[in-house]
């Protein structure tokens, strides 16, 4: 089958407009300005059961139909952060694919009403910076962009924003902040962004990945993507594969495929002789799952991953665990990367992080005693529901899950210091 | 009225207005729910996670969209799984609320663990310890142990001075960004904020000076902990070794409240001082707040250089007597003489009118020393319950001729509080100043035509005027109330007074006189010059105006300090007797001079520019042998055989009231009334406020409207004439940080204070070859000056600004020829 998302594997040279165009690139897009009403797209897109790849796995077009009518203007951004540690997607999409992803940002405008679309992205893209706004150039010069677009009273320009660095510059609101100059903390909700967001005023927020899926969602309709995936997960993922398999990489599979057809079928499986002992779904803000039988049988899709694992499968970041790997070296890897990135705007994210990767380095250091494996759990526990923000919370999932499922792996640590890996 | 809504808060029904917060309606009601972010002036953050508790919602049907109901019959309440943090929560309809179950003592426990993991708790050697929210909450609902290893606590630097005034202890802030959400949000003045991320966030200004804020010491009261200190008490005592009173600021004529908390110490030679000065709740003066003036300021009380025994002239030299000596030397020079009297704004209202009944008695005149005219405030000023915090939407501000940022600091935020709250701001002023973005209507005249500027309002001579003055017309048409605030920017006291008629001109004509939240008010150079307009004294910008011959009496009045060109009205007098703090320059030249005490060691009364009468406590004990101003004159009038009241300030203050309609009725003990503010600070939890005071010892009164004075029938403008050729018009204008005399001795201040500067726009200096930074001479006749040249492209052309109070020895606008001053080197 030829992919969706990921068109340039199938048609290399896509990133030029004119392939692009060739290959009925904004067919779509002028459809929606030229034949239907914003409300038709927003109402396609809400029957097309497309969910937001960010993680949060929203609907996007009941999203969408949140800006209220009476506050102008409205604002789209595409969030190109992609700073979740194991997830890659969104960069393979704008290095290759970038007027898909474009053409999908423009949609969303024009669904919403707005005149002006940002793109963030995280500070590491510089390249991708540089090579989106000269794809924005193309596209004024074709006069994609600008006004008047297709002799009619539509207007639209994109701006791009490339951040300086920060993991919690993902987060919606933080990212709002950040494009607005200020420095990136989450803020506090309600208000939500669908009513106050950039410069205060009614902002939808979607991921480079749900974006891309715009295109073809108007080109080919609702029901053509509802017989992909599953019931409630309609459409395809693309998975980012990354650990102890032979074949990392990213994969753009229907949801609801299985665990074990990702990671043996696409994948090829471990190494010679490695045994599989965890999953993490979603980067480093995953529970660590142990990947037991149910585990790799079960689908990949919203429900299946919460409901059979009690995990929520978030951006789908699945980073593939062998018995080499000691846990606890894990989640000191994990805990150091939240106590880097907690923005510090809330007491238990801020001292909690920073508080688990004292412990975990000491463990690491051979200067623990057993007490801190339940020291390290209650800190964590002691920070669940108490955060401001998500980054908090993701912080103790690798930390709780993992010494409830490996506790032997953290005893270990605690004896063997360093030597564990 | 707001609509009421009732909800459950640990068992008890409370109504509170709708919107209020959860934090808030449980403090209405008693109930003290921990904060460290929340603080009730500011929005809420909910950052530090320290008000949680858990909420329950009656549970709606959704089909019917009706409440679930239990088998008893009430409403089924629905609790979030988490708990939610109750200053960012407002309440609702049915809503149950628990702030002391386990589930919320244990979160309280959590979160200040958490923030403990990182706090050095150096509380034995911390300003804040004995009054610090941190530690309170620590001890009430902290653990007993810590889980986190001291030696993996983090180290940052404990010294860091944001600027010469406030010094920041990193490792004690805990990151609740109270600091910079006032400077961003109350005061406007963005120079804080957070730098880098996570464990790593740091306070940093990026100001120049550093903490540039007229308003920086608010932050060291409302941090709720010990990691911003002023530079002015920082380690100079613990807060249980010291004991507050209560007092008024004597800086301006806001006269916000002020609590000193002074201590007994050897370093002072065994004298009690004053160690500081914290902010007293006033609602309807300075809220919870004070600027940097006030807070510093209070420094000259306590000089070295103050006077301590009287002087007298033998043989042309001052010499050191006993006040009974001099008492004798005056009722022998002074019998039968008429006192000519030139009395200063920083005396009380008891000393004023001891001042004016002496003037009566022995045939002579008090004058006020001023260079502002008031004569029209007791009349059209604010009275009855005046607020200015309640001015907003439907109401209309007018500031004229004054940098209020500058002249008042508590007015110009309680100003732009107004505005944001909808009330329509005009700005009146020959050049830009802070208020300008807060305004809805600027009006710019050219220095010298401020009356006309609002004549044209007031007559609707509109043909005449130009757009935005029928625009501020248009909009005072449909106020409710309107507030005009004058200064003296470019003004003496003739144009002052021209500015003072055309206003209540304006208050008359749009029927505003009488009305509730309405009236002049001027912003003065001194806190209590309103009394002096109260009284009926004259104003006298110096001694020319007063009659020759006869005793001269100064008190708190300093004419040869002012302008070395009024010591020659000294001569010619019988009998020269100066009262006052210091010797300064006018005392030099007198027979006589007499040490008072300070107001800090005495009771009295000052009526703040909004007819608001306060009082001042004692916060230090007499100095021995010194008395008061008023019961000093009394003194001096019984040696000559005239009877006035010098026992106690308060029956001076009830003569007075007997006397003069505006003060009718008003007591000492009316004034020390109080009752309930919102919000409640300075409770033992120190949740709130910080370190600022509740107020226990009143909040004073407004003086009744007084009779309606004459207009005088010219239109007054400042009398500029025989310009020089080639002159520049030389205004004057204030700035916070002066070098007056009571104010000087501040020397914290000394790097921000005010420069004998000239600023100048550049194309009107370069012609005249002045450049930056360049010395000007000023040729003024019989007092020539020099002052450094800034250029400054907000100035209008062909003028040039100057501060008061840095020997510039005028008080009004004049023409002068300024010319570089050649660099003698360089030729
Ligand atoms: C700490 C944190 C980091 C996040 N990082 C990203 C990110 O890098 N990219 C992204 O698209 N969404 C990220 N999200 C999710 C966004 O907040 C938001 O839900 C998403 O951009 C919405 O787009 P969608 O509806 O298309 O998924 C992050 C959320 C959190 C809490
Ligand atoms: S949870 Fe962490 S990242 Fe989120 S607001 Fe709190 S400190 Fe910032
Ligand atoms: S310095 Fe004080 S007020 Fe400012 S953030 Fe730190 S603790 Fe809060
Ligand atoms: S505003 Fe005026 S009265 Fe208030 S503290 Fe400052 S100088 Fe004192
Ligand atoms: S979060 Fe409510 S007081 Fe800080």
């Amino acid at each position: 089958m030829s992919h969706i998302l990921l068109r340039h594997r199938d048609i290399p040279d896509i990133k030029e407009l004119s392939v692009y165009r060739a290959n009925g690139g904004f067919k779509a897009f002028q459809k929606a300005v030229t034949t239907m009403q914003p409300g038709d797209v927003v109402n396609e897109v809400k029957a097309s059961g497309l969910r937001g790849r960010g993680g949060a796995g929203f609907p996007t077009g009941v999203k969408w139909s949140f800006l209220p009518g009476n506050l102008w203007p409205h604002y789209v951004v595409a969030n190109a952060d992609e700073s979740e540690p194991g997830t890659f997607k969104d960069r393979e999409i704008l290095e290759n694919n970038p007027y898909q992803f474009l053409e999908g940002l423009m949609i969303a405008a024009y669904a919403v009403g707005a005149q002006e679309a940002y793109v963030y992205l995280r500070g590491e893209f510089e390249s991708i910076y540089r090579q989106l706004n000269a794809c924005i150039a193309r596209l004024e010069e074709a006069h994609l962009l600008g006004d008047q677009l297709f002799g009619t009273d539509v207007r639209l320009r994109i701006y791009t924003h490339l951040g300086a660095g920060a993991y919690i510059c993902g987060e919606e609101t933080a990212l709002l902040e950040s494009l607005e100059g200020k420095l990136g903390q989450p803020r506090l909700r309600p208000p939500f962004p669908a009513v106050a967001g950039l410069f205060n005023k009614p902002t939808v927020i979607n991921n480079v990945e749900t974006l891309t899926n715009l295109p073809p969602i108007l080109e080919k309709g609702a029901d053509w993507y509802k017989s992909l995936g599953t019931e409630k997960s309609p459409g395809v993922k693309i998975f980012c594969l990354s650990g102890c398999v032979q074949k990392p990489g990213n994969y753009e599979l229907p949801l609801g495929t299985t665990f074990r057809e990702l990671i043996y079928t696409w994948g090829g499986g471990l190494a010679e002789g490695r045994r599989i002992k965890g999953i993490m779904a979603a980067g480093a803000s995953s529970n660590i799952i142990p990947a037991d039988d149910r585990a790799l049988d079960t689908p990949m899709d919203y429900e299946s991953v919460q409901q059979n694992l009690g995990a929520p499968l978030g951006s789908a970041s699945v980073i593939i665990l062998d018995d080499s790997v000691n846990m606890a070296w894990l989640v000191a890897k994990t805990t150091h990367f939240f106590k880097h990135e907690s923005c510090g705007k809330c007491t238990p994210c801020r001292e909690g992080t920073f508080w688990m990767a004292h412990i975990t380095e000491r463990m690491m250091g051979g200067k623990a005693s057993p007490e801190d494996i339940d020291l390290l759990k209650n800190v964590a526990l002691q920070m669940q529901g108490k955060c401001l923000c998500a980054l908090g919370e993701f912080s103790t999932m690798a930390v709780v899950s993992g010494i409830k499922h490996f506790r032997p792996d953290f005893e270990a640590a605690v004896r063997g210091g360093g030597k564990a890996k | 009225m707001s609509k009421m809504v009732t909800l459950s808060i640990d068992g008890r029904s409370v109504t509170v207005p709708e919107n209020t917060l959860v934090v808030d309606a449980a403090k209405m009601n008693g109930i003290d729910i921990p904060v460290f972010c929340y603080h009730p002036k500011m929005k809420p953050v909910g950052m530090c996670r320290m008000c949680l508790v858990e909420i329950g919602r009656p549970m709606i049907d959704r089909a019917t969209n009706q409440p679930v109901l239990e088998d008893n019959g009430s409403p089924k309440i629905q609790f979030s799984p988490k708990l939610e943090t109750s200053c960012t929560t407002p309440v609702s309809e049915g809503m149950v609320v628990l702030t002391r179950n386990d589930k919320v003592e244990a979160a309280r426990k959590e979160i200040i663990e958490f923030i403990l993991t990182s706090h050095p708790l150096d509380c034995p050697i911390c300003d804040k310890g004995g009054e610090c929210p941190l530690q309170n909450l620590t001890m009430r609902f902290g653990s007993k142990e810590g889980r986190f290893l001291f030696d993996e606590k983090m180290h940052l630097a404990k010294h860091v001075p944001l600027g010469e005034l406030i010094w920041l202890d990193r490792e004690r802030c805990i990151q609740c960004a109270r600091c910079v959400r006032f400077q961003h949000d109350v005061v406007d003045d963005p120079v804080l904020d957070f730098h880098n991320r996570g464990r790593s966030l740091e306070i940093m200004t990026f100001s120049e000076p550093g903490f540039g804020s007229y308003f920086s010491g608010n932050t060291t009261d409302i941090c709720p902990v010990g990691a911003l200190t002023t530079a002015d008490f920082r380690f100079g005592a613990r807060p249980w070794e010291m004991k507050p009173a209560a007092s008024l600021c004597a800086q301006c004529p806001v006269g916000c409240n002020l609590e000193y908390t002074v201590r007994r110490e050897a370093k002072s030679g065994g004298a009690t001082v004053i160690k500081r000065a914290l902010p007293r709740q006033n609602e309807s003066v300075n809220e919870i707040w004070i600027c940097d003036k006030g807070r510093f300021g209070y420094h000259y009380t306590q000089d070295p250089a103050r006077l301590g025994q009287p002087l007298v002239r033998r043989d042309g030299e001052l010499v050191p007597v006993t006040f009974e000596e001099a008492l004798k030397i005056i009722a022998e020079k002074a019998a039968h003489q008429p006192f000519q009297i030139l009395a200063g704004g920083k005396l009380s209202t008891e000393d004023l009118a001891a001042l004016r009944g002496l003037a009566q008695e022995s045939g002579g005149k008090a004058w006020l020393h001023t260079y502002m005219s008031g004569g029209f405030t007791p009349h059209y000023g604010l009275s009855a319950d005046a607020n200015l915090g309640a001015l907003g939407q439907g109401d209309a501000v007018l500031v004229a001729a004054s940098d209020l940022h500058e002249e008042a600091p508590i007015w110009w935020l309680r100003v732009k509080q107004a505005a944001e709250r909808g009330a329509a701001l005009i700005v009146m002023n020959p050049r830009p100043t802070r208020l300008k973005k807060y305004a809805r209507h600027v009006i710019r005249y050219a220095y010298g035509e401020e009356s006309l500027a609002v004549a044209a309002m007031a007559e609707e001579n509109l043909a005449l005027a130009g757009e935005e003055i029928r625009a501020a017309a248009e909009t005072l048409k449909s106020a409710r109330n309107l507030v005009i605030f004058y200064g003296s920017e470019g003004l003496g006291l003739t144009g002052s007074k021209g500015l003072e008629q055309a206003l209540a001109d304006l208050l008359e004509r749009g029927g505003f006189t009488g009305r509730e939240n309405s009236g002049l008010i001027g912003v003065w150079h001194a806190p209590n010059l309103q009394a002096g307009f109260e009284l009926g004294l004259p104003p006298a910008e110096g001694l020319a105006d007063l009659p020759a011959g006869g005793v001269l009496y100064l008190a708190a009045a300093d004419p040869a300090g002012d302008d070395p060109r009024q010591a020659a009205y000294f001569s010619g007098r019988e009998f020269v007797i100066v009262q006052d703090l210091f010797l300064t320059e006018s005392a030099k030249l007198a027979d006589v001079v007499l040490p008072v005490l300070a107001y800090t060691e005495r009771e009295g009364t000052f009526v703040s520019g909004e007819r608001r009468l306060q009082r001042y406590y004692p916060a230090l004990a007499a100095r021995p042998g010194l008395k008061a101003d008023f019961a000093l004159t009394a003194l001096i009038a019984k040696s000559l055989g005239y009877e006035l009241e010098g026992r106690a300030a308060s029956l001076a203050l009830e003569k007075l009231a007997a006397s003069q309609p505006a003060f009718e009725g008003l007591n000492y003990l009316k004034l020390a009334e109080v009752h309930e503010q919102w919000p409640q600070v300075g409770g033992s939890d120190l949740y709130y406020g910080g370190t600022s005071y509740a107020n226990r010892q009143g909040l004073g009164k407004h003086l009744s409207r007084a009779a309606k004075p004459e207009p005088d029938a010219a239109p007054l403008r400042e009398g500029i004439r025989d310009v020089p050729k080639n002159a520049l018009r030389l205004v004057p204008h204030t700035r916070l940080y002066d070098a007056g005399s009571t104010f000087a001795p501040s020397r914290l201040l000394d790097q921000r204070r005010a420069r004998r500067q000239l600023r100048i726009h550049p194309r009107s200096a370069e012609p005249l070859g002045l450049q930056q930074g360049s010395q000007a001479l000023i040729e003024l006749e019989g007092a020539p000056f020099t002052a450094e040249i800034v250029l400054d492209e907000t100035i209008p052309g062909g003028t040039a600004l100057y501060p008061r109070s840095l020997g510039v020895p005028m008080n009004a606008p004049f023409h002068a020829v300024v010319k570089p001053v050649f660099d003698k080197s360089a030729s």
